[in-house]
């Protein structure tokens, strides 16, 4: 009795661990996905990852988990991201810091160690400074910088080396100042700087518009402008550097979903169609606008062109900036 | 008058009611287990919340919180195991407390003064958030490095044996925290090239490692002959409350604004709040020396506190979009994709959307009376399981608590060696709690320390440049000096003595 019993129980074991292969050639995806976030729970990329994957989970039918492999400025989930099997049961959300991390020599990991399925968001920094403070539009800001020694503005947004330090370092090499004629405050993110800033501990805040907003609508902050191409619509009032200044200076805050290196292309062309849709759902439109985030489409190839070209600007910006390494 | 008749309308709603109750469940069982906290039962109510209209989004993630951080105090209590990181603060006390024969009495404490804790934070936020709201505003690097040392402090209170020992453990903590990447230059420490150190020493690991398992490994040596004592202790929760009530009522005061004010600053939440309050239950307690023996005094000062400052967190939250705490700070992200955005003017457009929040915050703080109560009647059957059941069991929760904090195997292999490091350090009478402490506030303290020495360029007069900076700091250093003297007068006394 307990024999039979063992061996049918050892047989059914057997022919699960036979199916589950046989299971996987099949359609994809044949089991629930996961999607990694290097961020923490609660912040831009987290919140856009779990509406993404909601929508994801709809399109295609398994469960998509949302999974927070957080810290070390994101190597730690980005690196999860990149040595996960390839077979598209394991995507994630890659942020800009994947072009700007090996320049520091914080990892090995670039771009090119994954394969690209889409970029879905774009974000530029903005320039916020505090509602009582002397300046009436970016023109003034940018006069009181140049006419004063280095070292008597402080700025904040980002740890040392993040994109919105880089960004205030790329504005102010712009303007023929040198990179740390602003000196940079490195904190734990946007929030803890605009805290920073309506508290009186700094004078600017380079995060972008979406992440000052509470406090610009608390009437603590004003946004003086953005370093993007064009106006944003959700913050029209806002004027682009080049239209006050006169200096064609921008850069910004992507996130898109990418798998490891070598994912199939019949598993990229499903995720990408699925993304597409999710993307022009209008769940994500209503969510991103709610947000004040920027929307951005670029399929695969697009998006892989993108990071290429990301990556090498920033690298170019880092190492004007005295902030890469080797 | 309109919007809190209609915010009367949105939460005593069938729909609403039910979102209400079935959070409070689900709170009470993720605060229960050691490793899932009350952020981390915010973060899997978003997803749910997409797709409901604001008042119940936001009813599920007030209750479900509550709910957690009372739940923590249980396994805290019954196995030394806090179920939440807010719960770390005292979870010796009441375990010594249970090891008395109180568990009891210590349960009903925690549950009534929970609720009577976070129905004052209510108050406070419904009475005076914007006025607040403006003074936790005015808090900048310069401030919170002088909080740090003030934290810090609370350390010397945390260990009843040596003050020496609870410094030396605290110290440790402070290394610990150094690992991972550093905040201000953004350089990897003691990271031996390995990926999943960057992330430095997940503090929630830690604690289920050196509290819970270094339980266990001492159960384990006796887990034939211990266990009875225990499960003798059936009966009313609420026996024996009123003379606690006469006895502290001033604690549970004190406990409370003490929480709801650390809880409204941002960045410390619940916590950090039990840690002070315990701290400061102690420093100005007249028997200080039965702290640590199963005294209930300092579990009504931190029990209330905890629940005080979830409360208190929502008030930079609403008022200024900053979160008051790893909570609030999702909570935004909710408000936001609701169309209620954070700001002054949130209480104008939308006030009955506040008011309704204020309602659920009242009513979930009240719920937690009858469901807390079941919710211990039930964990007691746990502790009728056998014990050479119950500690494999108890084992696998922390596996799985600790391996949800990080989403990997590196949260369990911390926690385990940390559990065997907790256990080693306990044998040699280094108290844990002060060592969690150290890891808790390291990175606010070095983080705030490097900001200052930047923004003021290494002009040290600048710590006290502000006027708030300056008190704290001055506070701090006379606290200091205090003790200093104090343990050179206590050392020399018994050799006067002796000559």
């Amino acid at each position: 009795m307990v024999p039979t019993r063992r061996r049918a129980l050892l047989a059914a074991i057997a022919g699960v661990g036979l199916a589950t292969p046989a299971l996987a050639q099949g359609r994809y995806p044949s089991r629930p996905v996961q999607l990694i976030v290097p961020w923490g729970a609660g912040g831009g990329t987290d919140a856009t990852a779990r509406i993404i994957g909601s929508l994801l989970e709809r399109d295609l039918g398994q469960p998509v988990n949302v999974v927070n492999r957080t810290g070390g400025s994101g190597v730690v989930g980005h690196s999860a991201i990149a040595t996960a099997p390839p077979d598209g049961h394991t995507i994630g959300m890659l942020t800009v810091e994947i072009a700007m991390m090996h320049w520091q020599g914080l990892t090995e990991l670039k771009p090119s160690s994954y394969t690209p399925v889409a970029l879905l968001n774009q974000d530029p920094p903005g320039v916020q400074v505090a509602q009582n403070a002397p300046y009436a539009d970016i023109r003034a800001l940018a006069e009181a910088i140049k006419s004063r020694p280095a070292g008597t503005f402080r700025a904040s947004g980002t740890g040392q080396g993040g994109i919105w330090h880089l960004a205030l370092v790329g504005w102010l090499q712009a303007m023929g100042l040198r990179g740390d004629h602003v000196r940079w405050v490195p904190s734990n993110g946007a929030a803890p700087a605009m805290q920073e800033l309506a508290a009186g501990g700094i004078e600017i805040v380079t995060c972008s518009v979406p992440e000052a907003r509470a406090m610009l609508d608390a009437g603590r902050a004003r946004s003086l402008a953005i370093m993007a191409p064009e106006r944003n619509p959700q913050f029209a009032q806002v004027p682009t550097l080049n239209e006050t200044l006169g200096i064609n200076y921008s850069t910004g805050a992507w996130r898109g979903i990418a798998g490891p290196r070598n994912m199939p292309a019949p598993v990229v062309t499903r995720l990408g169609e699925a993304l597409k849709r999710a993307y022009d759902s209008n769940e994500y439109k209503e969510f991103m606008a709610s947000r004040g985030f920027g929307t951005v489409w670029r399929d695969a190839e697009g998006f892989g062109s993108f990071m290429a070209e990301s990556d090498r600007s920033m690298g170019e910006a880092m190492r004007a900036a005295g902030l890469a390494r080797g | 008058m309109e919007a809190i008749l209609q915010a009367f309308a949105l939460v005593f709603d069938p729909f609403v009611l039910g979102v209400i109750l079935a959070s409070a469940v689900f709170g009470l069982f993720v605060g229960a287990m050691p490793g899932l906290t009350a952020t981390m039962a915010t973060a899997l109510l978003v997803p749910v919340t997409f797709f409901m209209p604001p008042v119940p989004a936001l009813a599920a993630i007030v209750t479900a919180t509550a709910m957690a951080i009372f739940a923590g105090d249980i396994p805290g209590a019954m196995l030394r195991m806090p179920g939440t990181p807010a719960s770390a603060a005292y979870a010796d006390e009441s375990y010594a407390m249970t090891r008395r024969g109180q568990l009891n009495l210590n349960m009903g404490v925690n549950l009534v003064f929970s609720v009577a804790g976070g129905l004052i934070g209510v108050a406070v936020l419904v009475l005076c958030a914007p006025l607040l709201a403006e003074v936790a505003i005015n808090f900048s690097s310069y401030e919170y490095f002088w909080l740090a040392c003030l934290g810090l402090t609370c350390a010397v209170f945390l260990s009843n044996a040596d003050p020496v020992k609870g410094v030396l453990s605290l110290l440790i903590g402070l290394l610990l925290a150094t690992v991972g990447i550093d905040p201000s230059a953004g350089v990897p420490r003691f990271t031996f090239g390995e990926v999943e150190l960057m992330q430095g020493v997940n503090f929630v690991a830690t604690m289920i490692g050196m509290f819970a398992i270094s339980e266990l490994l001492r159960n384990a040596v006796t887990v034939r002959s211990a266990g009875g004592a225990v499960v003798e202790q059936v009966g009313d929760v609420f026996r024996g409350l009123g003379p606690v009530w006469r006895r502290y009522w001033f604690n549970f005061l004190r406990g409370s604004g003490i929480g709801t004010l650390i809880g409204a600053l941002p960045g410390a939440g619940a916590d950090i709040a039990a840690w002070i309050s315990y701290a400061v239950s102690k420093r100005f307690s007249r028997e200080k020396e039965k702290f640590g023996t199963g005294h209930v005094e300092g579990v009504v000062d931190a029990t209330a506190a905890n629940n005080s400052a979830l409360a208190g967190a929502w008030i930079p939250a609403l008022v200024f979009g900053i979160p008051g705490d790893s909570i609030t700070a999702i909570v935004i992200g909710v408000l936001y994709m609701k169309g209620m955005n954070p700001g002054p003017t949130v209480f104008l457009e939308n006030p009955q959307f506040i008011y309704a929040v204020f309602l659920v915050f009242i009513l979930a703080n009240l719920l937690l009376l009858p469901l807390g109560w079941a919710a211990i009647k039930g964990a007691r059957q746990v502790l009728r399981t056998p014990r050479e059941l119950l500690l494999p069991v108890i084992l696998l929760f922390c596996i799985v608590g600790s391996f949800a904090m990080t989403n990997s195997l590196y949260g369990v292999s911390l926690m385990l060696a940390m559990g065997l490091f907790g256990w080693f350090l306990e044998e040699h009478g280094i108290p844990v709690a002060p060592l969690i402490l150290g890891l808790v506030l390291g990175e606010m303290l070095e983080q705030t320390f490097v900001q200052n020495m930047i923004k003021a360029d290494g002009d040290w007069l600048a710590f006290f440049s502000r006027p708030i900076a300056g008190t704290l700091g001055v506070a701090t250093l006379v606290t200091w000096a205090l003790m200093v003297v104090r343990a050179v007068v206590g050392v020399r006394a018994p050799k006067l003595q002796v000559t």
